[in-house]
């Protein structure tokens, strides 16, 4: 199988790696998992105080879609609201890459962690 | 022989987690033997078409049973009980905290060519996973709590993708 140029680039150029303080009353962080290929994601926002996201990190380990569609929804997020972010959906990214349907779920995995790491964010925030 | 039967049936092998290798083997002999190719030479077309079923259904049924994870999730499937392996990304935090530090580690140690925290990361796996594979055991055949068995073998498949990757990181260290 081979991999669309946008998913090399994310791969080889990921944008975004790193962690931020998930202690921080500002950070989200969420963090998923797909059974059926083992890898795992983590993926942080940090949303200032009009409620746009400003930084945005991840961790993925996992195949080359995975960690290009967790890069690239990073991408995404920044400057968006906590809700506008809430609206992306796995099929976007999945056609932004040109992901091929066995690896459907990466995008999948890339969306749930979005939302888990909103989720996280309202939690701490008491909504 | 029953076409439809389930892989346990077809090998005439009690519907269980905990299963006697050896047994499965000679079994699966038994049937191959059966069904060769050979004793049907002479046979009518309908008959050779048949009996290639039979042959690609018995390879079917050992390679599920064989494997520990494979058994576990056709169990499941037997039991109506769905893994949502691809499309439920939920899992513990704490598990998946751990999982992260797993595959630090192990990337750490395949990019400094650590030969030595690799195997012993693999034996450590192993024995987890062996033990993993006894709570299943447990789950499925003596509580049968679907439920649960649901949640271990969900987390069974990242351990097993692990050590594959263990095993892969030590393969290319050794070329």
């Amino acid at each position: 199988m081979s991999y669309s140029v946008k998913v090399i680039d994310h791969y080889e150029n990921p944008r975004n790696v790193g962690s931020l303080d998930k202690d921080d009353s500002n950070v989200g962080t969420g963090m998923v998992g797909a059974p059926a290929c083992g890898d795992v994601m983590k993926l942080q926002i940090k949303v200032n105080k009009a409620g746009v996201i400003e930084d945005a990190k991840f961790k993925t380990y996992g195949c080359g879609s995975a960690i290009a569609s967790s890069s690239l929804v990073t991408e995404w997020v920044k400057g968006k609201t906590v809700d506008q972010a809430l609206e992306i959906k796995n099929t976007e990214i999945a056609e932004e890459l040109a992901l091929p349907p066995v690896k459907i779920h990466c995008s999948i995995l890339a969306e749930d962690a979005i939302k888990a790491a909103v989720a996280d964010y309202k939690k701490k925030h008491g909504e | 022989m029953d076409l439809a039967a389930d892989f346990f049936s077809l090998f005439g092998l009690p519907r269980t987690f905990r299963l006697s290798l050896s047994e499965l083997d000679s079994r699966y002999r038994d049937v191959q033997a059966q069904v060769h190719p050979d004793r049907f030479a002479n046979a009518t077309e309908a008959e050779r078409r048949l009996s290639m079923q039979w042959a690609t259904r018995a390879n079917e049924a050992y390679l599920t049973l064989k494997k520990p994870l494979e058994r576990a999730r056709y169990l499941l499937e037997l039991a109506g009980h769905d893994l949502q392996a691809e499309s439920n990304t939920a899992m513990p935090a704490d598990f998946l905290m751990e999982q992260m530090e797993w595959r630090e580690a192990v990337m750490e140690a395949r990019a400094g060519g650590d030969h030595h925290e690799l195997e012993h990361l693999y034996q450590r796996l192993r024995s987890d996973i062996a033990g993993r594979h006894d709570e299943i055991a447990a789950l499925l055949d003596d509580a049968q709590d679907y439920a649960l068995a649901t949640d271990r073998v969900r987390r069974l498949m990242f351990l097993e993708k692990l050590l594959y990757e263990i095993d892969d990181a030590l393969a290319s260290l050794d070329d």
